[in-house]
């Protein structure tokens, strides 16, 4: 039985659509009042930059494309008085020196061993960075084995099995650049994991040994360190052997970058509670057991984004093997700049301009790897 | 009765003993590290004696015979030795790195602090900054700033006036020098006299205030101590008998600038692509420093009533200090060891003067090297020394 209640003509039966929020509050406009011109100073703030906005970016952006250069044969091209226009970058000669940008003076006809290199090099690269990648223990063994001995038969040559001999003193460009950067980390992680430890380690001799090496080489400038490398190694060693050019700077860089790897890693090892030492111990384990299976892996997940960052210092550091001779891509943009044929006052921002934004994207590329591990290790942290 | 008392540990094989372990691994070590330096030096000696090449640190000693642009110290190549040319390239270098702190700490904290602003534009101008200025080489900067802005100026003839007397041209920038007369040491007396009593000042109003609350004005109270007992000296000599100090001011020529005192490209460009560098890295340490100051701190100083900008200097800088200070330390070191880049664009730094030209000339690469390297190695341990002097004075006292 249904109880009737009359209708009551003013109460709703369904509820009324809620209003839009007001203007001022919510939206596009409360946000550009809120973020914009919330006071006088900010206002003054937002008109001064828009200003400064407009100053620079619509002329960068008509440098680099719209009033740019993309096609010719040589720097009248990009000359004004042959032109008869305002001239942007030279992406011509950009595109006609390319192949010396990566390569140096690598021969043509052998390109193909660099640009497998880069293959295998890439492979190890991600096999190495993606966590959750398959087998990542075998992937550790190509990155530091296999990879170094593939890339030496490949760039330098192993006649035994038909590839020809290159010397070292064609190589250049990009090549190098990678080349030094990729020995730096090869060499340095390890280095670094052995002077860190031998930082912490009870014995006094082995720790004042560390904490020489290590304070020493990051007291002093790296380019003093490469000086050294091309200066005193020839004269330290016996006389008939003779280091490689390309060499000496490897040894310095590698040197230099295995310090900084080393107080990284230590602040990792830091980290890492005491319990699990002692646990360790507990367990058995010996010296090197311990810190194999207990102590770095979790000591050296901490410190990714730290590892990462002192690589991309390295990368950035590996310019200054130009200065002391070595045909890196900042070098090669210097000599092909210079280059009679290319003769114009554009051509010198363009070789910078095609530079920077190699390095930037390399280095930006690394910093958002580095950037998003510590996210998934600062969502792991919190459970 | 038995017992097991006196009862001497089993005895472990010797070489499980961790003891003897660490002797021989040191041993080893050091027998090492012995026969390598053995190794090195006798090749170095025998190679060195192969090439004719003296050792010491006689050339010191030894006339320089080659000319450096910039030089602070009386330098000419004929009657300089290697010894002077050391010193110049070392003053060269500390001038370029104090320069370079004080530009670039500017520039950091203030895109630091606008990376964090409520602005959202200028937030955002200052995270581009930061960026793009981060993710490029410093080498590449330099030369940038050296080969495609500084080299492209007008010639001297047609520099540029950015201001009355201030010159800029493809030689560097010219600006005024002061030339001071005997008397202009009461000025600088006039300066140190007001340091010491702004000084002076700031603690008594520190102690009026622990006492009894009342604020005196310290700010511009110094500011004009400082500033105006030498304007105050500079206006009385003045009235006494002529300025005591005079201006030369470079004269536009028709090919030349003359007069005046010039800043070379060289040094302008490491300047300039050093501060913008460093500032980028400062920029992130100072963002990181403010944020790890609790929020809770800025709304307890509101709630205590203090003004935004009492908030920031009473509250949110003294903390934030704490976290900036030794990142902050090694910015600097990193800038003074990175000055060593003006080797790239030819600025007469320690490394281009001495490790560059004097190594050339006199090939005596251990003993260079040895220097360059220990002369950098004393400047980083004194700049830590300091910054950890002045990291402790700030440093949270605990009980």
């Amino acid at each position: 039985m249904t109880v009737m209640t009359p209708q009551r003509s003013f109460v709703r039966t369904a509820s009324e659509e809620a209003l839009p929020p007001p203007r001022t509050v919510a939206g596009p406009l409360a946000w550009v009042k809120e973020n914009l011109f919330s006071g006088p100073i900010n206002t003054a703030v937002t008109v001064l930059m828009a200003w400064f906005l407009f100053w620079i970016v619509p002329p960068i952006l008509d440098y680099l494309f719209f009033s740019a250069v993309w096609t010719g044969q040589d720097g009248s091209a990009c000359r004004e008085d042959t032109t008869g226009r305002e001239v942007g970058a030279c992406w011509a000669f950009v595109i006609d020196r390319v192949n010396y940008f990566l390569y140096g003076s690598y021969p043509a006809d052998l390109r193909w061993r660099p640009n497998l290199f880069f293959l295998v090099l890439a492979i190890g690269i991600v096999w190495m960075l993606w966590l959750d990648a398959p087998r990542r223990g075998l992937g550790a063994i190509y990155f530091f084995v296999v990879v170094p001995i593939l890339s030496y038969w490949l760039l330098a040559g192993f006649p035994a099995i038909g590839l020809s001999n290159v010397p070292t003193g064609v190589w250049g460009g990009i090549l190098v650049t990678i080349v030094v950067s990729a020995v730096g980390i090869v060499i340095s992680l390890p280095v670094g994991v052995l002077l860190a430890l031998g930082r912490r380690s009870h014995l006094p001799i082995v720790r004042l040994v560390c904490v020489i090496v290590i304070e020493f080489t990051r007291g002093v400038p790296l380019i003093t360190v490469l000086f050294m490398a091309n200066t005193m190694l020839p004269l330290f060693l016996a006389e008939g052997i003779t280091v490689d050019r390309l060499v000496r700077p490897l040894i310095g860089v590698a040197f230099f970058a295995s310090a900084y790897m080393a107080e990284v890693v230590r602040g990792g090892l830091q980290a890492i509670p005491k319990g699990q030492y002692e646990g360790a111990m507990s367990l058995g384990l010996s010296y090197p057991k311990m810190m194999y299976f207990i102590v770095l892996p979790q000591a050296l997940r901490i410190v990714i984004p730290g590892i990462v960052n002192t690589f991309i210092g390295l990368f950035k550091d590996t310019t200054l093997v130009s200065i002391v001779g070595i045909f890196d891509l900042i070098r090669t943009v210097e000599s092909a700049r210079i280059d009679p044929l290319w003769s114009a006052p554009s051509v010198n921002y363009s070789g910078y301009a095609f530079a920077a934004i190699f390095y930037f994207f390399c280095c930006w590329g690394m910093s958002w790897y580095s950037q998003s591990v510590e996210r998934r290790l600062a969502a792991s942290e919190k459970r | 009765m038995a017992s097991v008392v006196d009862q001497a540990p089993p005895r472990a094989s010797l070489i499980y003993d961790p003891r003897v372990r660490g002797f021989f691994f040191q041993g080893v070590l050091v027998l090492l590290i012995g026969w390598m330096a053995y190794e090195a030096v006798t090749n170095a000696v025998e190679n060195l004696r192969a090439a004719r090449i003296a050792s010491g640190f006689g050339f010191l000693g030894q006339p320089a015979g080659f000319d450096i642009n910039q030089t602070f110290i009386e330098y000419s190549a004929a009657a300089s030795t290697y010894g002077d040319a050391l010193v110049v390239g070392l003053l060269n270098t500390l001038l370029v790195a104090a320069i370079g702190i004080v530009l670039a700490t500017i520039i950091g904290f203030a895109a630091g602090i606008a990376r964090l602003s409520k602005n959202w534009i200028l937030a955002k101008v200052a995270s581009a900054y930061v960026e793009i200025i981060r993710n490029l080489p410093l080498l590449l900067q330099l030369l940038f700033w050296y080969n495609a802005v500084l080299s492209t100026l007008p010639s001297a003839r047609d520099a540029i006036e950015l201001a009355p007397g201030f010159y800029l041209s493809v030689r560097g920038l010219s600006l005024p020098a002061a030339v001071f007369d005997g008397r202009a040491i009461l000025i600088l007396i006039a300066f140190g006299v007001g340091i010491v009593v702004s000084l002076l000042v700031r603690r008594w109003a520190k102690a009026r205030q622990a006492a009894t609350g009342e604020q005196f004005p310290i700010g511009l109270t110094m500011l004009g101590l400082v500033v105006g007992l030498p304007v105050l000296a500079w206006l009385l000599l003045t009235l006494s008998g002529g300025t005591p100090v005079t201006f030369d001011v470079p004269q536009q020529g028709r090919f030349n600038l003359t007069g005046g005192s010039q800043l070379f490209p060289e040094f302008v460009a490491l300047v300039l692509g050093l501060a913008i560098y460093t500032g980028a890295f400062i920029a992130e340490v100072v963002r990181a420093g403010i944020l790890a100051v609790s929020r809770g701190q800025t709304e307890a100083a509101s709630s205590l009533g203090l003004k935004p900008g009492q908030t920031m200097r009473f509250v949110i800088i003294p903390q934030a200090m704490r976290v900036i200070v030794p990142p902050l330390t090694s910015q600097y070191l990193n800038l003074t060891k990175n000055s060593s880049l003006a080797v790239a664009i030819g600025y007469p730094d320690l490394v281009q003067v001495f490790m560059g030209t004097v190594l050339n000339q006199t090939g005596q690469a251990v003993e260079v090297v040895a220097i360059t390297m220990a002369v950098y190695l004393i400047i980083s341990l004194v700049t830590s020394f300091f910054m950890n002097m002045y990291n402790r004075r700030i440093a949270l006292v605990e009980r």
